[in-house]
C-alpha cells in the first residue's frame, strides 16, 4: 500500500514538532535547575536559615537526582498533573484551566479582527502600490512597530478610556458577564494586540502578493483585459496563500507572547498574569509549567502554519 | 565621500543626541537621579520641564538618568549577543559537518520558545543584577545574530580566496577574522542596529513586568511602571518614554538603512 505523500509528509512535520516540544521541556527544566545556585536559596533569598533550607529543599525534591526529577516531572505532565504551586499549595493545572481560557479568547479576538484587517490592507496597498494610500500604510504600521505594546496600552488608554471616555480602561471579566459585556470590557486590550501585529502582518502580505505579481501569468491575465482587482484577488492572491498564512501563523504566535504584557497592562485574568506574579514570587514549578504550555502553543502554531503551506501546494497535493 | 541624505542626517542627529545625553547624564540631569523636589505629578513648567513624577522627583532628570539605563544595558546586550552569535555562526559555517548541525539544530531548539518567556523562565531563579540581565538578553538575541551570520558566511566559504587561505593552511581563527568578518561586515553592522532597537524594547519591557532594572536606578520601562497610576486620573507621565522609546527606534532604524545601503552600493551591492 502507498501512502499519499502529502499524508507522510504532514505526519513527519507533526513528529518532528513533538519531538521539538520534548526537547524544549528539557530546555525549560535544565534552565530552572542547573543554573549556578540553588532554587531553594533563590527562593528564599535573605531569609534562609539552615533549616527552612533544608525543609524546602526536601520539599521541592531537591535531594534527588535532576534526571529523576525530571522524569517525575514530564510523566506528571503527560498525566495532567502540572503539580502544585509553592506560593499557595494550589494545584496548577486547577488554577490554570480558566486563565488559558481567558487567554486565549483574548487572542482569539484579537487575530478575528487583524488577519482580515491586514490581508486587506495589504491588498489595498498592493493595488495603489507606491501611491499615497501604500505609503500611509506603511507610515503608520511603522510607528506601532516602534513601541513596545504596554506603551500602545498606555496611549489608547489615556486618550480613549480617560480623556473621550469610550472605553474601559480595565479588563475585569467574570464568569457572569455576557459575551457581549465579555467584549466590551477586553476592547482595549483586543486593539492593542491588532495594532502590535497589524504592521508586520501586512508588511509581509503585501512583500508576499508583490512577489507573485512579478509573474508571467499575471501579466497575461492583465493583458487580456482583467480589471487590476480581479487579477489580484483571482490569479495573485490564491499563489500567495501559503507565504501568507505562514505569515499569519508567525504573528499568531507572536500574540501570544504580546498577550503577557497586555494582559499586565489592562489587569486580565490569563495566564499573562500568572506567569508574570509567579516569576516575581520565585513560583518555580509555575513558572515550568507555564513556559511549556506558551512553548508548546507556539510551536503548535508553527507546526500548523507548515501543514497549511504544505497542503495549498498543488505540487505536493497531486503529485505526479 | 558622497552627501548624506536627509533621513539619514535626521537619524544622526537623534541617535547622537540620545548616547550624548546617556553618556554625559551626571552633567546634564538637573537634578540627582532620586532627590525628590516637589509634589508628586507637579504641572510642566520652567523649573521642571517635563513636570515631576509619582513621588516628586524631576522627570526630565529621570528620563535622562533612565536613558542612560537602559542604553548602557541594551548596548551592552547587544555586543554579548553579536560577539557571540557572529563567532558561533561563523565557526558553524567554516566547520560544517556535525559543528555545524549541533549549533544550528540548539539555535533551532532556542528559537522555539519565544524569548520573553524563556528569559522570565530563567529570571525565576536567577537574582535580577545588571549583569544577569545583560547575559540573558544578550544569549537569546545571540541565536537571531547566529542565523544571519551563519547565512551570510555560507556564502562567503565557498569564496576563492577563502579556498586560496585554506589551502595556504591558514586556521580557523585567520579564516574567520581575516577573510570572511570584513566580508560579512555590512549586513552584520545593519543587524546590530535592529538587534539594539529589540535590545531597548526588551529591557523596557522587563522593567515595566517590574522584572528587569531594579528600583533605585531609573529606567524607562521602570518610569512607566511607576506612573501608571497616574493615566487613570490623565496625567501623561507614563506616556513620554513611549516617546523617547519610538525616536530612538526609529532614528537608529533610519541610520541602519543609511549604513546598509551605503556599504553594500561600495561592494556592487553583493553583500545586500
Amino acid at each position: 500500500m502507498t501512502i499519499h505523500p502529502i499524508i507522510k509528509l504532514v505526519a513527519q512535520r507533526i513528529a518532528l514538532g513533538l519531538l521539538l516540544l520534548l526537547a524544549v521541556s528539557v530546555l525549560i527544566f535544565a534552565a530552572t535547575q542547573i543554573l549556578p545556585g540553588d532554587v531553594a536559596q533563590s527562593i528564599l533569598g535573605q531569609a534562609a536559615t539552615p533549616e527552612t533550607l533544608a525543609n524546602l529543599r526536601e520539599e521541592l525534591g531537591l535531594n534527588k537526582p535532576a534526571v529523576t526529577r525530571y522524569f517525575d516531572w514530564l510523566f506528571g505532565l503527560l498525566q495532567g498533573d502540572l503539580g502544585t504551586a509553592l506560593s499557595n499549595g494550589q494545584d496548577i493545572a486547577t488554577s490554570m484551566g480558566k486563565r488559558l481560557g481567558n487567554t486565549l479568547f483574548l487572542a482569539a479576538c484579537a487575530a478575528a479582527v487583524a488577519v482580515p484587517l491586514a490581508i486587506l490592507l495589504g491588498l489595498i496597498a498592493v493595488r495603489y502600490r507606491n501611491r499615497w494610500p501604500d505609503k500611509a500604510i506603511s507610515t503608520v504600521t511603522l510607528a506601532t512597530i516602534s513601541v513596545p505594546e504596554f506603551l500602545v496600552g498606555y496611549i489608547v488608554v489615556y486618550f480613549l478610556s480617560v480623556q473621550f471616555r469610550l472605553l474601559p480602561s480595565l479588563a475585569t471579566v467574570n464568569d457572569d458577564m455576557s459575551l457581549g459585556e465579555r467584549l466590551f470590557a477586553i476592547s482595549l486590550p483586543v486593539l492593542v494586540l491588532v495594532l502590535a501585529v497589524l504592521g508586520h502582518m501586512m508588511r509581509m502580505t503585501r512583500a508576499a502578493i508583490l512577489n507573485v505579481l512579478e509573474s508571467a501569468y499575471v501579466e497575461t491575465a492583465e493583458l487580456k483585459g482583467l480589471s487590476p482587482f480581479r487579477v489580484i484577488a483571482r490569479h495573485a492572491l490564491p499563489n500567495a496563500i501559503a507565504p501568507v498564512v505562514n505569515v499569519v501563523m508567525l504573528n499568531m504566535a507572536y500574540l501570544v507572547v504580546g498577550v503577557v504584557v497586555v494582559e499586565v497592562v489592562f489587569v486580565y485574568p490569563g495566564m499573562g498574569q500568572y506567569l508574570v506574579d509567579h516569576v516575581a514570587k520565585r513560583d518555580v514549578p509555575v513558572v515550568q509549567a507555564c513556559g511549556l504550555v506558551f512553548a508548546a502553543i507556539y510551536i503548535g502554531l508553527n507546526i500548523a502554519a507548515d501543514v497549511i503551506s504544505i497542503l495549498a501546494n498543488p505540487r505536493l497535493r497531486h503529485p505526479k | 565621500m558622497k552627501r548624506i541624505p536627509l533621513a539619514a542626517m535626521i537619524g544622526l542627529l537623534f541617535t547622537g543626541l540620545y548616547f550624548f545625553c546617556a553618556i554625559f547624564a551626571a552633567w546634564i540631569a538637573p537634578y540627582g537621579m532620586g532627590e525628590v523636589v516637589g509634589d508628586s505629578w507637579a504641572e510642566w513648567s520652567w523649573a521642571h520641564p517635563l513636570g515631576t513624577d509619582s513621588i516628586g522627583r524631576d522627570l526630565l532628570s529621570r528620563m535622562i538618568w533612565g536613558g542612560q539605563t537602559t542604553i548602557f544595558i541594551a548596548a551592552a546586550a547587544t555586543i554579548v549577543s553579536f560577539t557571540l552569535g557572529s563567532v558561533l555562526g561563523f565557526i558553524a559555517a567554516v566547520s560544517g559537518g556535525w559543528i555545524d548541525q549541533l549549533l544550528s539544530r540548539f539555535v533551532d531548539l532556542m528559537m522555539s520558545i519565544p524569548s520573553l518567556i524563556s528569559a522570565l523562565v530563567v529570571l525565576s531563579v536567577m537574582p535580577v543584577t545588571l549583569p544577569v540581565l545583560i547575559l540573558v538578553m544578550g544569549l537569546l538575541d545571540a541565536t537571531r545574530v547566529f542565523r544571519l551570520a551563519r547565512a551570510v558566511a555560507v556564502d562567503i566559504t565557498v569564496m576563492d580566496y577563502v579556498e586560496a587561505a585554506r589551502l595556504r593552511g591558514e586556521k580557523l581563527g585567520w579564516i574567520i577574522f581575516r577573510e570572511i568578518l570584513p566580508n560579512a561586515l555590512s549586513p552584520l553592522v545593519a543587524e546590530m542596529g535592529l538587534r539594539f532597537i529589540f535590545a531597548v524594547l526588551f529591557i523596557s519591557t522587563l522593567s515595566f513586568l517590574g522584572l528587569g532594572i531594579q528600583p533605585p536606578l531609573a529606567d524607562w520601562g521602570g518610569i512607566v511602571k511607576e506612573n501608571k497610576e497616574g493615566i487613570v486620573y490623565g496625567i501623561p507621565a507614563a506616556l513620554i518614554p513611549a516617546f523617547a522609546i519610538a525616536t530612538l527606534a526609529i532614528s537608529v532604524n533610519l541610520v541602519a538603512d543609511w549604513v546598509l545601503n551605503r556599504t553594500s552600493s561600495l561592494k556592487g551591492g553583493r553583500s545586500g
